[in-house]
Formats: structure tokens, sequence, C-alpha cells
């Protein structure tokens, strides 16, 4: 398992932009992973006479309201956007690609039940079901975050690996592989889901996107992290009053959230290209 | 023949009626086989003719919705295949009976190295560890010609020429040691000199496991000088079976003299090729008479009304057909 993301990493930084993405997303990641312990500003340590002061040589990034150093709070608050995203996609993935591949290879009644389920799912607004389910909690648990992100970003998933797995299931290769005794596990693991996998990871990387926003909307909406655990949605939540007078309080967060992005659509991208080794 | 490898009787493969189709179609009816050990049977016939769908059924792999009838009987050395399910099944498939796929453009998974898929396929019925099944995955491909088997592990099948996926593909069905190869069209997707070399390829390695081969194929060309017996099969049924000698030189049935006479030969002045009228008729527009009555050039009156029986013929030929036989020279 680990040797096959090693895998997928070298396919990537073959490409010019899954090399540039994952520059991008590594530095990030280590400067939440590593770096906070070291920063010569606590994140969460209030001082609230000081008040927001601009960038300088002591807070590269200035300070916010409370006067915490926001450089600190970017990094330890991406600790917590990066986990919630790659826990949920991964959530979102792993059911959505078992509802898709028994969808698809089982067909008939199972798929139809399961299609009909999705479809109805997919009518409903992902916010409303996310805030619906979040309002139970005074204070949100993030595993209760990232489970609900998990579990309602896999309908569109399960979709499309359905889709894949017809055009596929019908394919000379499923059927040489059934004539040499391959089981039904193996068939769908083997040649069905590695086949699939290009749409999926794109698909995984626009959902990594999609959650640190939804996360960032939602730390907004004050439903995501609670304060003082620093997350850049709620950085920027934080930062609305001060906008105008202080605006690099949330001009970093936001670049923050930017950049993350569009460093794992470029990996996306770049993975897409690599995992079909027709198009290499 | 007794004591054979394979044993087929009344094979009949039935598509029930559905939204499709306003009644049953029978693309395969009542088709007897006999294979021996380290035998080459040639099954021969055109487009539609049922021959793939019967390699097919011996694996258990008849498209849904199609099904074996419960008149019919294949067995493996005394063992019954029809009715076998799951696990029992997946013992035979690619230990037993192996079928090489005609299209190997399509019947290797893209995005698995060649070696992945010999791996799955070496220990797809045993253990083996990594490495021990890289040297067998290597020796195979060395045994079935790949010119550099060591990088041939490691590509993807992309990577891989026509000749030498085809190659690949046989590589893969060896894995299982199985007692009998299913070729299904092996050479059709590739040139002629291509052709000749899997073909002897194929014949080699009959001769050194001992293993039956079943050889489905349209092209009589390929059949001369390689197959023990040949089975020519028309509209689901089979309509001649000789050895291959006694076909070349005395044909029983119009079908099969028609045939031979549509291979192009280089050693005669004609400048068209010959062709057989019409086509096969379609599964589910099949009438009393003779199947291939309508294309005949020797039909005579009764053959539009009545099936010709099996008739035999020497040296347990056999011929479906209302004219006699001319005799074998």
């Amino acid at each position: 398992m680990i040797g096959s993301l090693l895998d997928l990493l070298r396919n990537a930084w073959r490409h010019p932009s899954g090399r540039g993405g994952i520059l991008i997303l590594g530095v990030l990641a280590l400067g939440a992973l590593v770096a906070p312990p070291f920063l010569p500003h606590p994140a969460e340590m209030p001082d609230v006479v000081a008040g927001a002061t601009a960038p300088s040589p002591n807070h590269p990034f200035g300070t916010d309201h409370l006067n915490r150093d926001v450089l600190a709070r970017v990094m330890t608050g991406g600790r917590i956007s990066l986990a919630v995203a790659t826990l949920a996609v991964a959530l979102s993935l792993t059911l959505g690609s078992l509802v898709g591949l028994v969808a698809g290879y089982a067909g008939g009644w199972a798929d139809a039940i399961l299609m009909r389920l999705v479809d109805g799912a997919l009518a409903i607004p992902r916010l409303f079901v996310i805030l619906l389910l979040l309002v139970v909690w005074e204070r949100i648990p993030l595993a209760a975050l990232i489970l609900v992100l998990g579990t309602t970003g896999w309908f569109a998933t399960s979709r499309l690996v359905r889709g894949e797995v017809l055009r596929l299931r019908h394919e000379g290769f499923v059927l040489a592989a059934q004539g040499l005794g391959a089981a039904p596990g193996r068939t769908i693991l083997r040649h069905l889901l590695p086949n699939a996998a290009g749409p999926l990871l794109v698909a995984a990387t626009l959902g990594v996107g999609d959650v640190i926003l939804l996360e960032a909307g939602l730390s907004f909406l004050g439903l995501g992290i609670q304060p003082p655990t620093p997350s850049w949605g709620g950085m920027v939540l934080d930062a609305r009053p001060l906008i105008v007078t202080a605006p690099w309080t949330a001009l970093f967060p936001g670049i923050a959230i930017v950049t993350t992005v569009l460093a794992v659509n470029l990996i996306g991208d770049a993975l897409q290209g690599a995992l079909d080794p027709r198009s290499a | 023949m007794g004591g054979g490898l394979l044993e087929v009787r009344n094979l009949t493969i039935r598509f029930p009626a559905g939204r499709e189709r306003a009644s049953d179609t029978v693309p395969v009816a009542g088709v007897d086989l006999d294979l021996a050990r380290g035998e080459i049977l040639a099954l021969v016939g055109e487009s539609g003719s049922g021959k793939s769908l019967t390699g097919l059924a011996l694996l258990g792999l008849v498209p849904h919705p199609g099904r074996i009838g419960s008149e019919s009987r294949i067995r493996l050395e005394g063992q019954e295949l029809t009715g076998l399910k799951g696990e029992a099944l997946r013992a035979i498939r690619g230990r037993r009976i192996a079928m090489v796929f005609q299209d190997p453009l399509t019947s290797l998974t893209p995005v698995l190295t060649i070696g992945t898929q010999l791996r799955e396929a070496l220990t797809a019925h045993r253990k083996l560890p990594r490495a021990e099944a890289r040297r067998r995955g290597q020796a195979l491909l060395a045994e079935v010609g790949m010119p550099d088997p060591a990088t041939g592990y490691d590509a993807y099948p992309h990577e891989l020429s026509g000749g030498l996926r085809q190659r690949a593909l046989i590589a893969i069905a060896l894995a299982g040691e199985p007692e009998l190869l299913i070729a299904d069209e092996p050479t059709s997707a590739l040139d002629v000199t291509i052709q000749a070399q899997i073909l002897e390829m194929i014949d080699r390695l009959r001769a050194n496991r001992g293993m039956a081969v079943l050889l489905i194929t349209h092209d009589l060309g390929i059949v001369a000088g390689r197959a023990d017996r040949v089975v020519v099969m028309y509209a689901g049924q089979i309509i001649e079976r000789r050895a291959t000698l006694a076909l070349f030189r005395s044909p029983g049935h119009p079908y099969t003299r028609a045939l031979l006479k549509a291979i192009p030969r280089l050693d005669t002045a004609a400048l068209e090729l010959t062709t057989i009228p019409g086509s096969v008729p379609h599964p589910g527009e099949w009438w009393t008479g003779c199947r291939f009555q309508p294309r005949c050039g020797e039909a005579l009156a009764r053959c539009a009304t009545e099936n010709p029986p099996a008739v035999p013929l020497a040296a347990q030929g056999m011929s479906r057909c209302w004219l006699p036989a001319e005799p074998e020279p």
C-alpha cells in the first residue's frame, strides 16, 4: 500500500505540473506538520492589548485581532485543514468505490437500488445535509467533522466508478481473467479498479479541493473547527471585521487555501496522465 | 475416441426468449467433440457458426443470458463440468483448461505489467513467493519465444508488438499448466509471418507438454499440417468431422468443399478469389431443412425440408449431408 502510494508520487513527479503540485503541497504539509513546535510565537496565545499589527520582521505575516502570530496560525491551521481533507476524501473514495464496484459488477436489482439511492442523495444539496448533521453537536468533535464530510462526498464517485465498471466489464481482459480462474474479488480489485483509477484519482484530487473549501466555509459559518484551534476557514471568519484595517489577517489563510487546492489539482492532472500507461 | 481427455456430448447453448428476442435462440445445437491428450483438434467455421461460443462453454463462460442446455454433457477425464459453480469451476479454469482469446490487444489488462498478470495466473491456483513467481514467469516468457523475457516481464501490454502480446497471452494461459489449451483465433489479429511463428510455437508446446489443443479458427489454411483432426461447424451444428489429411483430400460436405475452394492459391491461374455466396443464417432463423441448403450448389429437393443426419465416414469421420460421400482416393 505504502509502496504503491510512493509509485503514484513518482509517476506524478515525471510531469512538470505534478512536480510543481508536489513541491507546493510538500512545503505546505511540511510547514504544517513540522514547523509549529519550533515557531517563536504560539498560535493560540492571545494578547488583547496590542491588537492586530501589520507584517514586520518579528511577525512576517502580521498578527490578528488578538495579536496572535498569523504565520504560526496558518501553519498550525494547515494541520487541521489538510488532515480533515485527506481523511474525509479517503473515506468518501472508499465508500464511493465500494458502492460503485458492487453496483457495476452485480448489475440487475442491486445496481438499480443502489443507484436510485445515490440519485436521491445527490438531489439534496451537500451543504444542507452537512449543516443538518452538524447542528447536533454544540462543540463539533474533529472526528465527527471528518465523518460527516466523508460520508456526504461519495455519491458522485460511486456513479463514476459504476460507469467505469460497466464500460470495462465486457472488455476482453475481464473475460480472460475469468477464464484463467480469477475469483470475482480478484477480478474486481485487480482488473476493474486499476482501470478505473484514472477518473477516480482525478475525482479524489478535486474532492480534496472541495473538502478544504467546504471545511473553510463551515468554519467560517462557525460550524467547523472550533476556536481557539486555528483552521484556515476559521481564520478568514475571524478576519472579517478587520478586512479593511488589517487585510493580512484574511489574506494569508486565503492564500494557503487557494495554493493547496491548486497544488492538489496540479497533482491530479499529472496523475491522470501518468496512470493511463497508454498516454505516457 | 475412448480414454480421451475431453468428451463433449450434445452441447446445446440457448439464449432464452426475452425483451430482445421473440423466441429462444440456439446458436450451438448438439455439438459432439472428443479430444485426446497431446492432440490438436481444429474447430473451423465462419463468423456466427457458434465455434467461439463452444469454446467459452467448455470454461462455463457462456455470456449472459445464454445457458448450456440440461441435455449437454462436458466431461474432462470423466469429470462432469456442466453445472459446476464457484470454486469448483474456478479450479478447472486456467488450471486444467485455459483459453487464449483472439484479440491480444484487449485480452491483456492495459494498466498492469505482463509480469503482474503472469504472477496473477501463477498464483491463482497455488501459493508462490514473489521471487519464485518472477523466475517462473520469465521462464514461461522464454518458452513462448519472448526475445528478452526480463524486459518483457516488466513491460506494459502497450509497449509490446501484437505478436509479442499474443506470446505473452499464451504464456499467461500456460501458467496453470493446463491439460487443454483452447486457442480462439489465436492468430487472426496478426500478420502472416507472425501467424506461422505462433502456430509453430503452439505445436511445439503441445509436443513438449503433452497438452491437448482446441484450435478455433475460420481459416482452413492454418489448419493444414498442424491439426490432427478437423471439425467443421456451420450454423451451430457440426457438419463434418474428419482427420485433417482426409478432409483436404476428399471433403465430404459441400460446405467444406466450398471452404477449400475459397482458400487463395498461388499455383492456379485464377485471378478472382472464390467465395461462398450469402452468409450464415442468424440463430433463431433456423428452419427444419439443411442449414446450408440456401447457399449450397448441390442441394436436392429434400434438403429444403429435412435436416440430414450425421452420416459416418471412414476412420470416425462424419458428414451431415444427403449426398453420398465421395470415395477416398
